[in-house]
């Protein structure tokens, strides 16, 4: 499928007075037309400040983009002018923030709101525009449209107006939907009813999405491909299914064996990952979750491991995917799981193996 | 084997004024029983009155109406000191923001130690110093970090702190209003799992508040579930999961995400609508006060007198 967007070595760093924070460490990705792309990982792993940094939303200072490449239609928008990027942000890539309290200008009126990006790419004004808008509303199944166009943000509740933040970017039909942790700040059945609305949303319009969450559940439920972030850097990236059912990070192990299934037994404690994660204002040498992985090895402390690839889809950074590592046995959960749904992948033999060693 | 009631509420209600004569019903008329030892969850959406009720319950809030029974005595109502105290060293509070629950201006050893101050615990300084050691060992922090202020923490090692505030009066009941959902997916479960070694080493009962319904079921023994200040359906923690039988427990537990991709693709999200049983909007003809019942042992779900016939009909 064809490349929309593709993100080369990005690096950034904020200058704080303690010294200089890498927040992003060389990442790279490529978005696909018409999928939804996952980026996982706990707060501080970076995965907001890559989606900020696409959006050239990185305050400087004392933010900086030091290195990469963010290529979208031949054009590299780390290098663009603010003007130029006016152009591209809001029309082309669009962003859903997290919080739909703070996110929404109180003093406007939805209508006014969500006519504003219109007005600025588009050009539409009037009665064109109040047709515009009437029509995203329900699109993202606002009832009773013609009401809302009057009254403010602290009229509707959490779900309509995480609705109308939807509304606002989707106006301009833009190629590519940037949605960082768009549920966390909502109850379960309403974050039900905001995914199923953007996967509808992106069956009709083809929309890609960045998907930003830590939320494995709502990963699972959303994603074509993922990414898992940690401390800066992506450590591990392939399909959803390769992700949970064969994973090879250790780090990705951690964070799928620690999240409670209905069938865990309560009498047994979760496998949780031990320590927190490092500082960025200096990051340690070598696979920065070293420190907190049991399967670490001496090198994963000196050297920091390349991406190993999988399979055409699937890449991670652990130095347990050299040719010369010792065969490890990864935890319980994971074992379950790739023995359950891929039996027949090199990772289940490879588990079958160890545990016969 | 009858089990021993630490705590009984009884048609607990608290209601809110908000002015111009409006009032807000947070928690309508609800009842249930916490039993010696066990972890009793209670879930709900955000304003259901899940909070409300933990922090009633404590006496944070006076409660508009009804009772609650702590080891047979009624906590609420006109105290003396002395009881007062007597009563807020058996119950404890785990705060959900670690960040905003411990006070920035007191050392870490100061937060720890306010509780065993008021009651009295320790005989001298350096008694005062070992137990609050103690307590930071006990929930995997160290000595030295007694004398640090709370923006020196992490927000896992801050809840840390706060567990071992609550402890360190050694209650006997703990209310845990949403400790895990302010942490990160990794910190959770090391917090999950030290309040659960807790509970087995000190024989803790906990009333666990949260959302996430996931983690609710992995540490309690029974969950309540509540829905505009009312408790719709008490079962223990396997028979809720197994067989929701109240429609608003249906939804909840068929809106979770669960991290397995096999399984996203298959789920039916259940949508709470009128119609099914113990839905709002029931018919004119049932106006019934919907009521708790036993539905099989141990698991109440509130209906209507109609519904209940209905679900014993479609039983046979």
């Amino acid at each position: 499928m064809e490349t929309i967007l593709s993100v080369r070595d990005l690096a950034v760093s904020f200058h704080t007075y303690a010294g200089t924070v890498q927040a992003v460490r060389n990442v790279s990705f490529d978005l696909k037309k018409g999928e939804t792309l996952a980026i996982v990982g706990e707060s501080g792993s970076g995965k907001s400040v890559t989606s900020k940094a696409i959006m050239r939303l990185i305050p400087n200072p004392p933010g900086e983009i030091t290195n990469g490449e963010i290529l979208f239609e031949g054009k590299d928008l780390a290098k663009l002018s603010e003007k130029e990027m006016l152009k591209i942000r809001g029309r082309d890539i669009a962003m859903i923030f997290q919080d739909p309290m703070t996110s929404l200008n109180p003093t406007m009126t939805i209508f006014k709101q969500i006519a504003e990006g219109l007005k600025q790419h588009q050009g539409l004004t009037g009665e064109d525009a109040k047709k515009r808008t009437l029509e995203l509303l329900t699109l993202v199944g606002i009832p009773n449209p013609e009401a809302r166009l009057k009254q403010y943000p602290h009229q509707l509740s959490g779900g309509m107006r995480q609705r109308i933040v939807i509304a606002i970017a989707l106006a301009c039909n833009p190629k590519v939907l940037i949605a960082d942790e768009p549920t966390t700040a909502l109850d379960v059945t309403i974050q039900a009813q905001i995914l199923e609305l953007l996967k509808d949303i992106q069956q009709k319009t083809g929309t890609a999405i960045i998907f930003i969450t830590h939320d494995l559940g709502v990963v699972a439920n959303m994603a074509d491909r993922v990414a898992v972030m940690y401390a800066g850097k992506i450590v591990e990236r392939g399909t959803v299914d390769e992700i949970f059912y064969e994973p090879r990070h250790p780090y990705a192990w951690g964070l799928l064996g620690s999240m409670p299934r209905p069938t865990d037994d309560p009498n047994e404690a979760l496998p949780a990952i031990p320590g927190t994660p490092p500082n960025l204002l200096d990051p340690p040498k070598g696979d920065a979750f070293a420190p907190r992985n049991p399967y670490a090895m001496k090198i994963d402390f000196e050297k920091e491991p390349p991406m190993f690839q999988i399979s055409d889809t699937h890449y991670a950074a652990s130095w347990l995917l050299h040719p010369q590592a010792p065969q490890v046995t990864p935890p319980k959960a994971i074992r379950d799981l790739a023995l359950k749904y891929r039996p027949d992948s090199a990772f289940a033999k490879s588990i079958l193996k160890g545990g016969a060693e | 084997m009858e089990r021993e009631k630490l705590l009984e509420v009884r048609d607990l209600k608290q209601h809110f004024k908000i002015g111009r004569g409006r009032v807000v019903k947070a928690v309508d008329g609800i009842s249930f029983d916490i039993y010696k030892g066990e972890v009793l969850g209670l879930v709900g959406e955000s304003g259901c009155g899940k909070s409300t009720t933990g922090r009633t319950i404590i006496g944070l809030y006076d409660a508009t109406d009804g009772d609650v029974l702590f080891k047979g005595e009624n906590v609420h109502g006109k105290k003396n000191k002395a009881e007062k105290l007597k009563f807020n060293r058996a119950m404890q509070m785990i705060f959900q923001d670690p960040y905003a629950s411990l006070n920035p201006r007191m050392t870490v050893a100061d937060i720890i130690a306010e509780g065993i101050d008021i009651h009295g615990l320790a005989k001298t300084n350096e008694d005062r110093m070992n137990r609050v050691y103690d307590l930071l060992e006990t929930v995997g922090l160290t000595k030295e970090h007694a004398s640090r202020y709370p923006h020196e923490f992490s927000g896992g090692q801050r809840q840390r702190i706060g567990i071992a505030r609550a402890l360190a009066v050694e209650p006997d009941f703990i209310i845990a209003d949403e400790p895990i959902s302010a942490l990160d997916v990794s910190i959770q479960a090391q917090v999950v799992n030290l309040m659960k070694e807790l509970q087995r080493d000190r024989d803790l009962t906990y009333l666990f508040i949260a959302h996430d319904l996931s983690m609710v079921k992995y540490i309690s023994d029974r969950i309540g579930v509540m829905y505009q200040g009312h408790l719709v359906e008490l079962a223990p923690a396997e028979r809720l999961y197994e067989n929701p039988i109240h429609a608003y427990t249906k939804s909840l537990l068929s809106a979770i995400p669960l991290p397995d991709p096999e399984h996203e693709r298959t789920r039916k999200r259940i949508v709470y609508e009128s119609g099914s049983l113990g839905a709002v909007g029931r018919s004119d003809e049932d106006s019934s006060i919907p009521a708790l019942r036993e539905v099989e042992p141990g698991h109440y779900v509130s209906l209507t007198d109609a519904e209940y016939e209905a679900y014993k009909a479609q039983l046979v």
